[in-house]
């Protein structure tokens, strides 16, 4: 029995980044395409921090920090675009977004 | 069998995070109440942290946790908890947006693992590496080579945390 390879950990991030996209092209709620993003962002970091471990030095695990750190900012920042428009709108439907079209 | 005896408990793990992390991310995914899958991707969350604990990654694992399950889950769930509104847009879409979405996320997902079956990574060793302590040489990186970034991200947490609260007053200028 072998142990864990990199691609065990590499088709979990692929997997995963598909579970996100299909969240992110289904949902019609604003803040349930938040969570899809969610999704991918964590997938990628999945990668990165495999890659970390397999090549033996941290530059990946402190790449993954970073990727950390700007999910956090732009859950923030979307969620509270996300309650703006709510307050303008009402309606926090994606189909509803419709008054920035060109 | 000596040598593969103690590779079986990582392996075990890996599994068991694997699935819940896949499980409740579909979950999160394709249920109907946005409130259930704000919880379903906390667990998602904690299984990815899982997944950083069998890689050795004890400093991620933690920050994971604390980052995500208490941060951004805390947001989204506030955010679903304020939108409370519109009962109807609480479903997923339509039944005819199903086979688009389904056919996007699974040529994405193909295509992705189909990269990763076919790319032979150079220099990466069969087999994981012994595990090695993280948290000392991430702090070493984060004050030298990245220390500009740092320094950065600091000051975009700033611009986000007023900027995040100016937006969410909305309507008072």
């Amino acid at each position: 029995m072998s142990g864990l390879t990199l691609n065990h950990f590499l088709v979990l991030a692929a997997l995963l980044f598909a579970v996100g996209v299909l969240c992110v092209t289904l949902r019609r709620n604003a803040i349930g395409v938040l969570i899809g993003i969610e999704l991918m962002l964590n997938a990628a970091n999945v990668n990165l921090v495999a890659f970390s471990r397999f090549h033996g030095h941290q530059h990946g695990a402190v790449y993954a920090i970073f990727v950390i750190m700007l999910a956090a900012a732009e859950a923030a920042v979307a969620i509270a675009i996300v309650l703006n428009v709510f307050q303008h709108s009402a309606s926090i439907s994606t189909d509803d977004y419709t008054e920035m079209k060109g | 069998m000596d040598s593969a005896a103690p590779s079986l408990g990582p392996q075990i793990a890996f599994w068991i995070f694997a699935a819940l992390t896949l499980g409740t991310a579909l979950f999160a995914a394709l249920s109907h109440k946005i409130v259930h899958a704000a919880f379903a991707l906390m667990a998602t969350f904690f299984g990815v942290a899982g997944i950083y604990a069998v890689l050795g990654s004890d400093f991620l694992a933690v920050t994971q946790v604390l980052v995500y399950v208490g941060g951004i889950m805390i947001l989204i769930v506030f955010g679903v908890l304020l939108t409370d509104r519109v009962p109807d847009e609480y479903k997923v879409a339509s039944p005819r947006r199903y086979l688009p979405a389904l056919l996007v996320a699974a040529l994405a997902g193909a295509a992705l693992v189909g990269a990763v079956a076919a790319t032979k990574w150079p220099g990466v060793p069969a087999t994981m590496p012994e595990p090695t302590t993280t948290v000392e040489g991430i702090g070493r990186s984060l004050l030298t080579d990245y220390l500009i970034p740092f320094e950065f991200s600091s000051i975009l947490l700033l611009v986000v945390l007023v900027g995040a609260a100016r937006l969410a007053r909305g309507g008072t200028r």
